[in-house]
């Protein structure tokens, strides 16, 4: 189906039907029950979920095939949503002109990188893309937002004005990004007994475009393209000598992961029109490369994976307070229950940098291949039970 | 003509903290092989280790002055810090006044010792295992040893001021009939780093232990084969290099007020300082460190600001581009180092 094999394709459904349906099982709990925080179905956050997603596969593409480690993706991210807003600024509130421009200028600015950073390998050529991003990082911030030529707005970050142009707006659209018509806030929400579930356009839009991306992203890995970018991986020297270019295949791996970086900050001012510098800083070329890593790089649904827990744990590790644990832990005596508060204490709210940093060092010391390789190999623990509970009782019968 | 001293001086000051940061680097990567992302790290310890000295000294207990008065006349509660109580006012206030410089002495063990766990605890695993690992590794080490400074010690910087004695402004070049005034304590960092520069090449060349590490750099296989333990010399080359990142910070504390996310802000450029002296190359990271910093002042005088607008902020960059795809081993690299 669709040129996928069969378990590609289950893959590609599961995907899809899990994206569908994010707003109904990522609201687990009651609206009113004491577990409702943990709940993460509200639009703001999975959006994220779907975006960083869409940031990491196409950050796998590069990474999990070629082994090429890019410490400046973010740049890319940043540009995307430079240009979605701009074309906010001069078109109108559509979306789609935006997300097109994005795509394709975080493209072109991944070629022009690309055709620089990947004349070398190894730490060299992560040093040079992280030399590009801050370098575009720092343009962005100061020399790109003078009186005379603002295209980044500095930072207070690039937004639209009343007194943009906007030709193609009327006064029918509505005052926000949306898709002919549709805004992207516009949010449905369903009353199912003690559940409440919201489904949000902003979220269908993104989740739409990662279903594509997904696809993108399996095709790219059945094909010979997938497997000479393999190739260069595992062992670029004698790639050369059977008398293949390896950099024509990794300059168009980046300039696709370039542009899934692209996609994902188009979406991002889609969603929130609203572009800053801070983008494309160097921290947030890291935190693709934890979720790439943490989710298992190389793999289909790891970077979405990791995108996913590390926004979760963002978003929701980061709320629980110390008020919060007591009334946990309150069921304990006082001293052992002001005891394990003092001990998690470091590790929530604004601790969660520490326990993302302590998961991500146990996750690279102990499961190179991540959140995935985690799962295969309790899946391989129980296999294993299923097939000695077989290999006994088959002699019995 | 002062001027141009000036923007020199100025570049030697920020430039000798990239030299040193970047000799640590390049230590550890020439004895280990292994690439460190978690070296900013360590210069931001040793700039709190200024911090906890000099608020160690400080513990103080309150005592009840009855000569001053408060403004309704009650008796003054003053802060005496214990250490008077040891030493007697005069000494104490003068220990607790110079506890950066004294911070040196304090920092170099503790250094030493993180230098130890790490390379002990987790870099050693990291060995076989491929350059991008290594580097990850250490990116989640940063971020760990960041959070938890950040907790013990909070978000907000920690001034942490030079004794008075080198704190003021010297006008260097007077007998000569220059004017350029400049703050003494930059000057000081500036030969403090000098020497700590001159002291590990001196260990490196005259001594037998530096002897062996330098052989070893050159060939690990042929040293161990010639029965010489040469893992626990690298092992106390990494010490030795932590320390030196760490008094880089001990001694940059005043000139920057100590936060948590120091170390990462100087860590990319020092990455960029290593790669553009070549991987590897004691000497090439001094020199890179040096000249980046001095190109960086000048980049960031009003000329050259009006000439080419934001050049002081990407300055450094555009050479290390350059340089990396015109001399590919950085100004100073050897034949056979990172090139697989």
């Amino acid at each position: 189906m669709l040129g996928l094999n069969k378990k590609d394709f289950s893959l590609l459904v599961i995907v899809t039907a899990l994206t569908l349906l994010a707003p109904f099982f990522l609201n687990p709990f009651p609206t009113n029950s004491g577990l409702a925080q943990f709940n993460g179905g509200y639009p703001d956050l999975m959006q994220k979920f779907v975006i960083f997603g869409i940031f990491a596969v196409g950050f796998n593409i590069l990474f999990g095939l070629t082994g090429y480690l890019s410490f400046g993706h973010a740049a890319f991210l940043g540009v995307g949503s430079y240009s979605c807003v701009w074309m906010f600024k001069l078109l109108g509130y559509n979306v789609l002109p935006g997300i097109a421009l994005s795509i394709v200028t975080s493209g072109i600015f991944a070629f022009l990188i690309g055709v620089v950073s990947l004349r070398r390998s190894g730490i060299y050529f992560s040093i040079l893309t992280l030399a590009f991003a801050q370098m575009s990082f720092a343009l962005a911030y100061s020399v790109l937002s003078n009186p005379k030529f603002n295209l980044t707005n500095g930072e207070t970050g690039l937004q639209v004005y009343a007194n943009d142009p906007q030709w193609f707006h009327s006064a029918s659209k509505p005052d926000l990004p949306h898709f002919f018509g549709f805004s992207m806030r516009a949010t449905e929400k369903v009353q199912m007994g003690a559940w409440e579930f919201q489904f949000n356009a902003g979220y269908y839009l993104c989740a739409v475009f990662m279903i594509l991306s997904v696809y993108l992203a399996i095709r790219i890995f059945r094909s010979p393209f997938g497997l000479m970018l393999r190739a260069v991986k595992s062992n670029q020297q004698r790639m050369n000598y059977t008398g293949l270019n390896a950099r024509p295949y990794t300059l168009a791996a980046f300039v696709i992961s370039g542009m899934y970086a692209g996609l994902a900050g188009g979406l991002l001012s889609a969603v929130d029109p609203l572009a800053g510098a801070e983008r494309m800083q160097w921290t947030a070329s890291g935190e693709v490369v934890l979720m790439t890593i943490l989710g298992g790089a190389g793999t289909l649904i790891g970077p979405i994976l990791g995108a996913g827990v590390i926004k979760y744990f963002e978003n929701i590790f980061s709320k629980i307070n110390d008020n919060v644990l007591h009334t946990w832990f309150s069921f304990m005596p006082d001293g052992l229950e002001n005891f394990i508060v003092a001990i998690i204490h470091p590790f929530i709210g604004k601790g969660w940098h520490l326990t993302l940093g302590l998961l991500f060092m146990l996750v690279v010391i102990f499961l190179p291949g991540g959140l995935v390789e985690g799962g295969q190999r309790i899946g391989k623990l129980f296999r294993k039970k299923d097939d000695k509970v077989a290999a006994i009782t088959k002699p019995a019968e | 003509m002062d001027a141009f001293i000036l923007q020199i001086l100025n570049g030697l000051d920020k430039g000798s903290a990239y030299a040193l940061i970047a000799l640590g680097l390049t230590l550890i990567f020439g004895t280990l092989g292994v690439v460190n992302f978690a070296h900013g790290a360590l210069f931001m310890i040793g700039a709190f280790c200024a911090v906890t000295l000099s608020k160690l000294l400080s513990i103080s207990y309150e005592v009840v002055d009855e000569t001053q008065t408060d403004f309704l006349g009650n008796p003054l509660k003053v802060d005496v810090p214990y250490i008077n109580g040891l030493l007697g006012p005069d000494l104490g206030g003068s220990v607790i006044e110079w506890a950066v410089p004294l911070s040196i002495i304090f920092s170099i063990p503790i250094m030493i010792v993180i230098g130890f766990v790490m390379e002990r605890g987790l870099i050693k695993h990291f060995y076989k295992r491929p350059h991008a690992d290594q580097i990850l590794v250490t990116f989640g080490l940063a971020i760990v040893l960041q959070e938890i400074i950040k907790l013990w010690f909070g978000a907000n910087p920690i001034p942490t001021p030079a004794p008075d004695a080198l704190s003021g402004v010297a006008n260097l070049g007077e007998w000569v009939g220059l004017q350029v005034p400049y703050p003494v304590w930059r000057i000081v960092y500036f030969c403090f780093s000098v020497l700590i520069i001159g002291g590990i090449f001196a260990f490196l060349q005259f001594t037998t232990f530096g002897m062996v590490v330098r052989a070893g750099m050159a060939d690990r296989e042929t040293v161990s084969m010639l029965g010489i333990n040469i893992d626990r010399r690298f092992t106390i080359m990494f010490g030795i290099a932590s320390a030196v990142a760490g008094l880089a910070g001990v001694m940059y504390a005043p000139i920057n007020p100590p936060n948590y996310h120091m170390g990462m802000d100087f860590l990319v450029l020092s990455f960029v300082v290593v790669v553009v002296g070549g991987m590897g190359s004691l000497p090439g990271a001094v020199l890179a460190g040096f000249l980046l910093g001095i190109l960086e002042s000048f980049a960031s005088t009003t000329w050259a600001t009006t000439t080419i607008p934001g050049i002081n902020q990407i300055i450094i960059y555009v050479v290390a581009i350059i340089v990396l795809l015109t001399r590919p081993r950085g100004l100073l690299g050897k034949k056979g180092v990172m090139e697989d």
